[in-house]
């Protein structure tokens, strides 16, 4: 766990690489109601994808810096020949990765989901499926992240590799929210997307762990 | 005990070296030579676990090390070309964290301790990015003296050190070595040891 700790401490020490991220995401989702103008209609039908997808694009960008800092001084072969499970340290630094860019996300998301005129309940489901999605995000970004190791344009093709993967997360987080707002339950998106988090707890981390073996040999 | 059977790297479609033996007992040191490109690092990196010999195997007081199955990760310290240590963090952050990494909690006491008998005293506060590259070395080498291993493997360890500095890890090998360790080391420098036995391989 203090692998958590110091990735955070790190973050710390450079704040402006988290704000980016947090910033990106808001002038992303704002760009939409200023270029589509005030049609209430269409903003509201518009907000849980518009949303998803800046968070999957807020989140993919960050994953090149996952592991690729730790590559450059050392600090990643040090935690191969560590005794500690490898699985285990990049579960703690998909965490972090979360807690750093994911959860920044999540809170902000309500206040930008007013723009769009969505209904209080819409927001909290529109919060909730996040809060649920973006730690399976960086878990399945792990993987990406640790299978374009030190390759060149690995940012390029990191995207390539991730976001189809994302897309079972994008279709139940953004279809949760369009299922309340038309008055369907929505809970069994909200299980399915729980589920896709049960799952990639389990593997993700050991699948980002052989991707890190293999991509250090 | 460390034994390398037959140990054979290929890089691309070039075979770098084949048919390396060599058996380190307790108190042994062992220097890897070569010229530039023999596979010295690779050699290191191998016994570390990073790659995998193209053919050949690794004993660690006979089982094989890349099963992971017995206590070889537990009881190395390996240092590469590169620091291992963050360029945000300060020194007894960096030196604390490492040594956490390789599985050995080390309170301020010790950490300071270690970082005043490696000449890095009164620096233990700055961040590592302001520091020369000697004494990035002496803060990635200072783990050598809080975590207890058996095995040390050292991948050019004298490099950017200056004629104390040397002289001062000379004395932590020798040090180690009289207490039953063992160190495997490349290095183009002279090294002046006193230990009961040592080794060089040479790689052709």
């Amino acid at each position: 766990m203090w692998i958590i700790r110091r990735d955070l401490l790190l973050a710390m020490r450079r704040r402006s690489d988290v704000l980016t991220i947090l910033f990106f995401f808001i002038i992303v989702v704002s760009l939409f109601p200023l270029s589509v103008g005030p049609e209430m209609n269409m903003l509201r039908a518009m907000a849980p994808g518009v949303v998803w997808v800046a968070a999957l694009l807020a989140s993919m960008l960050s994953l090149g810096r996952m592991f690729s800092n730790d590559y450059v001084d050392g600090t990643l072969e040090q935690m191969l020949v560590s005794p500690q499970s490898l699985s285990l340290l990049v579960l703690g630094k998909a965490l972090a990765h979360w807690l750093v860019t994911g959860l920044p996300l999540v809170m902000m998301a309500p206040v930008l989901g007013i723009q769009y005129d969505l209904p209080l309940d819409a927001l909290a489901v529109l919060t909730v499926t996040l809060l649920l999605g973006t730690p399976v995000l960086s878990l399945i970004g792990a993987i990406g992240a640790a299978l374009t190791l030190g390759l060149r344009g690995g940012g390029v093709l990191v995207s390539l590799l991730v976001l189809p993967l994302y897309i079972p997360v994008l279709i139940f987080g953004a279809g949760a929210v369009e299922a309340n707002m038309a008055g369907v339950a929505f809970d069994a998106h909200l299980s399915l997307i729980g589920a896709f988090l049960m799952v990639a707890l389990v593997f993700a981390p050991w699948a980002a762990a052989s991707s890190l073996r293999v991509s250090m040999e | 005990m460390l034994q390398g059977i037959n140990l054979e790297c290929i890089r691309g479609d070039r075979r770098l070296f084949s048919k390396v033996n060599f058996t380190l007992e307790s108190g042994g040191l062992m220097q890897v030579q070569g010229a530039n490109g023999s596979g010295k690092t690779s050699l290191l990196r191998m016994l570390c676990g990073l790659s995998n010999p193209a053919a050949g195997e690794i004993l660690w007081n006979g089982t094989a090390i890349r099963t992971r199955d017995n206590d070889y990760f537990a009881m190395l310290t390996y240092i590469g070309h590169l620091s291992g240590t963050k360029d945000d963090l300060t020194v007894i952050e960096n030196l604390q964290i490492s040594s956490a990494l390789a599985g050995f909690e080390v309170d301020v006491g010790e950490a300071l301790d270690a970082l005043e008998r490696i000449g890095m005293a009164g620096r233990e506060q700055l961040p590592v990015k302001v520091l020369s590259q000697g004494q990035r070395r002496r803060v990635a080498l200072a783990r050598l003296l809080v975590c207890k291993t058996t095995l040390w493997i050292l991948d050019e360890p004298l490099v950017a050190l200056d004629v104390t500095a040397v002289k001062l890890i000379q004395g932590f090998l020798e040090q180690h070595l009289q207490q039953g360790g063992m160190v495997i080391m490349t290095t183009h420098q002279e090294i002046d040891i006193q230990a009961k036995s040592i080794m060089q391989l040479q790689l052709v």
